[in-house]
């Protein structure tokens, strides 16, 4: 009796550990070492963790936009510039047509909108024509488009001179400050400071929001439709589904979503990146939701939240630690191999047969 | 033949299961040098499994091996590999070609046993820079090709060939292996023209004159009777019978083949009198154009009420009916449903019309693999019907209404006695049989008018069979829902349908009351097969 019920909690343990996945228990602990370390070798503990909850709510919305295409079997969105792109568009128009403060940013979303749903439709029938291959082309459109936008950012006849090269008169500068547009707007209603630990309630509501409904979607009949078109296509087609339209319609959400990520990102971060900053965007993006549990073609809100708060942690850690216990700066290498290692495991794990 | 001398083959006692299901049983197989031997049997009787067994396919260890005793010559052999087999003088064409299309009959016959020769590059480095000896290359091919006295080019280019030169050059591959002692050759002139056939029956003499043993593998029993020395039919994973080709006739293999308990028809009373119904479907000149199941003309009535039951052989279009008619494949033609026409390639309407169809495909169609059953069941309903759904803000939103799925999905499992350990149990996890039955529960969920079922009971074992037939008559007998069963079972189909329409040639040869006889049934059956 009792030795059935040890090997019993040993099966739970080993299930629970199972689901956890492996990769995820190395790095949850490599964050926990970090943290302990963290005192020990000069930084404050607080301000570190008020980094961590920032960058948290930085990036939350931009690993929230993978979500829809792996629910409908689009796989992760490396495509994420197009949706960035959409996003700074919306941005630089907002400054240009003169909004300031926080209508600025409101203004921002709302033109940043179209351009989302008009790129992210022809995305999407794209995707609709080469399925099967959809992750390898949505790098390469990721990539292109930022290529193209470094043209149009330079030709495009932008006149805001906070915005403009200040000799040339034209084409927009690398980056642009928010001070006096957005910055912090999220981040300053109902922020909370106790001693050096910050938190930006504001920017995490409206994560949380976000979140809520794209949880609410999924369990509306078109969001039931959509899990099911990632799950089995043609089971879905069966039961009288239009597959491409559901794909179409995952590809618009994700990359609306990106375009208001990116926004909530520049309002923490203070600056809009122009150029080639929206390429490096994706592969933090989807190492995230990956990190967080989630697989290619199965991922949840709760995937999006731990993957998030784990490798934006690290990402914020190493830098302080490793610099400050070897005066050497590995952060970059070591974000580097775990973004990527993460996405090798996953891919590696890609079922094939189910999708 | 040489009773005397040991056989070239003997199979003893050979049995094999997948996962506890049992396709073969004490199989006892004997071929001597230079027999031609014919191997019939329906579909999962189970002759490609024996055959892969002897032929080592991967397949059969990585499912746990096999049990019984393989002797070639008389002594015990046993394949890891198809390499092993074609070593010890194994050949086999299988029904699929793999040839490369890009070369010529030549190199795909020699392909890899190239005869070459040593030049000086191959000298210093390795033999595979050796070059290829054309001049030797084609002799040997000629040779193999003459073999089985048949003209075709040996320097024609694969992608350009008719289907029967292809079909020639497999088999041409095979011959020209020195070691060639026995040939297995599976359904090798279901693809070949009338002449073509001939041309390989005459080759198979030839090759039984020169000592090489053959089996063949064929549903038309007419060449079987021309060409083999012994016939031996299958059923059920069983040798039902062994004799003499010249002992034998068609009609007589027919019910070998088929018949369970021949003498017992089914009960009469348990069947529908039909006299006053009227048709509730009619399909006109219907074609589709499903891989392997072309449906060339049917036009078929389908009474209101009626369980109406669709067999064939493989490769005879049965399948494509329903799939057809669903809009799973392009199919034209036209589909009138109680006076409505139905339009063809939409199986959105088809299923606002409330057809239902349960796919023979359970993993690949019917089924969410990797969502609970409560997903699986409620979903096309759902999906179709607007059902097991929440309106809010006028209907603006409509939200999943867990617990009204929950309890459709547990009056299934209990009603069709679906073995799981909760309605939140993924598909996958199922047994084939317990699938089977969550894809009737999804096609019941939509209440529908008519029921297309393809294959019920393929590959699930004999106690889930009968409880899905039982549960599929009660569906009928209960609702007065009609459906249409497609099945490659005779038997199951004279157990539980009404009318039976036998499928050939992707036509339909003809539709007899279920009390027909099995030789009946079987005769249409082999009538127009092509």
């Amino acid at each position: 009796m009792n030795e059935n019920a040890k090997t019993n909690e040993k099966g739970a343990i080993r299930k629970a550990l199972e689901n956890f996945g492996l990769p995820r228990l190395i790095i949850t602990g490599f964050l926990v070492l970090l943290l302990i370390l963290a005192p020990f070798v000069g930084a404050d503990l607080p301000t570190q963790i008020s980094n961590i909850i920032a960058r948290f709510s930085w990036n939350g919305v931009l690993v929230l936009a993978m979500v829809p295409m792996v629910h409908s079997g689009c796989g992760l969105n490396f495509g994420l510039p197009l949706g960035i792109i959409s996003g700074l568009l919306g941005a630089t128009l907002s400054i240009e047509f003169g909004f300031t403060g926080g209508l600025s940013f409101f203004m921002a979303i709302l033109i940043a909108t179209p351009f989302a749903l008009i790129l992210g439709s022809l995305y999407g029938w794209l995707l609709n024509k080469i399925k099967g291959g959809e992750m390898m082309i949505a790098t390469y459109v990721g990539f292109s488009s930022v290529s193209f936008m470094c043209m149009m950012w330079l030709v495009l006849p932008y006149k805001s001179p906070n915005m403009v090269w200040g000799l040339a008169g034209k084409g927009l500068r690398t980056t642009i400050s928010l001070e006096g547009y957005y910055n912090q707007v999220l981040a300053n209603f109902l922020k909370i400071e106790i001693g050096n630990l910050t938190i930006p309630v504001g920017t995490i509501l409206f994560f949380a929001l976000l979140a809520l409904l794209m949880w609410a979607f999924l369990h509306t009949k078109t969001g039931t439709a959509m899990t099911a078109v990632g799950s089995n296509p043609v089971f879905a087609s069966a039961a009288g589904i239009n597959v491409d339209r559901i794909r179409l319609l995952s590809v618009v959400m994700s990359t609306w979503l990106a375009a208001i990520g990116i926004l909530v990102y520049e309002q923490g971060f203070g600056f809009v990146q122009l150029y080639m900053a929206p390429f490096y965007m994706a592969l933090p993006a989807v190492s995230a939701i990956l990190i967080g549990g989630a697989s290619v073609n199965k991922a949840t809100i709760m995937n999006v939240i731990i993957g998030t708060i784990l490798f934006q942690g690290i990402v914020t850690m190493t830098p302080t630690v490793m610099n400050n216990m070897i005066h050497m700066d590995m952060s970059e290498v070591i974000r580097i191999i775990a973004s990527n290692g993460m996405i090798l495991y996953a891919l590696t794990r890609k079922t094939e047969g189910s999708r | 033949m040489n009773e005397a001398k040991t056989p070239l083959l003997e199979m003893r006692n050979i049995s094999k299961d997948f996962f506890g299901n049992q396709v073969l049983a004490d199989i006892d197989l004997t071929v001597g040098e230079g027999e031609v031997i014919g191997l019939v049997g329906e579909n999962g009787a189970g002759k490609s499994t024996l055959m892969r067994i002897l032929f080592g396919a991967n397949m059969i260890a990585e499912t746990g091996g096999y049990g019984g005793d393989v002797l070639i010559n008389g002594k015990k052999v046993e394949f890891s590999s198809p390499f092993d087999a074609i070593a010890a003088g194994i050949g086999m064409v299988h029904q699929e070609f793999s040839l490369i299309p890009g070369f010529t009959t030549t190199e795909n016959i020699l392909l890899n046993r190239e005869p070459t020769k040593k030049s000086v590059i191959s000298e210093v480095f390795s033999e595979r820079m050796n070059t290829l000896n054309r001049t030797e290359m084609s002799e040997r091919a000629k040779a193999a090709i003459e073999m089985m006295g048949v003209r075709i080019d040996p320097n024609m280019v694969i992608s350009d060939m008719p289907v029967g030169h292809k079909q020639f050059t497999e088999i041409a591959r095979e011959l020209s292996k020195d070691q060639l002692k026995l040939l297995i050759l599976d359904e090798p002139t279901a693809v070949l023209t009338e002449k073509e056939a001939e041309a390989l029956l005459d080759s198979i003499r030839a090759m039984s004159a020169r000592g090489i043993a053959v089996i063949f593998i064929t549903h038309r029993l007419q060449e079987i009777l021309s060409v083999c020395n012994r016939v031996v039919v299958m059923r059920d994973g069983y040798v039902v019978q062994s004799v003499d080709a010249a002992d034998t006739d068609v009609a007589q293999i027919t019910k070998w083949m088929v018949g369970r308990e021949v003498s017992q028809t089914p009960e009469a009373n348990d069947k529908k009198d039909l006299s006053g119904g009227k048709p509730i479907l009619k399909i006109e000149k219907l074609w589709v154009d499903m891989p392997g199941e072309t449906v060339r003309n049917v036009s078929l009535e389908v009474m209101e009420g009626e369980i109406l039951g669709i067999g064939g052989l493989a490769g005879q279009g049965k399948l494509g009916i329903p799939n057809g008619v669903m809009g799973l494949y392009p199919a034209g033609g036209s589909v009138v449903f109680d006076g409505e026409p139905i339009p063809l390639n939409n199986p959105r309407r088809c299923l606002d019309s409330s057809f239902a169809f349960v796919s023979e495909d359970r993993r690949g169609v019917g089924l969410l693999l990797d969502e609970s059953l409560e997903w699986n069941i409620a979903f096309p309903a759902m999906q179709i019907q607007n059902r097991f759904l929440k309106n809010y803000l006028g209907g603006l939103i409509k939200w999943r209404d867990e617990k009204a799925i929950r309890e459709v999905t547990e009056k299934y499992i209990e009603e069709l006695a679906i073995k799981c350990t909760s309605s939140k149990q993924k598909a996958r996890a199922l047994s084939g049989g317990n699938q089977q039955k969550v894809c009737l529960a999804k096609a019941f969920a939509l209440a529908p008018r008519l029921l297309f079922v393809s294959e019920p009971t393929r590959g699930i074992d004999v106690g889930a069979k009968a409880l899905v037939l039982q549960a599929l008559k009660r569906f009928n007998r209960e609702n007065g829902v009609t459906i249409v069963m497609v099945s490659s079972e005779l038997e199951e189909l004279r157990m539980s349908c009404d009318r039976i329409a036998i499928v050939s040639g992707g036509k339909v040869a003809g539709i007899l009351p279920a009390s027909a006889s099995v030789e009946e049934l079987g005769g249409l059956m082999l009538s127009q097969v092509i």
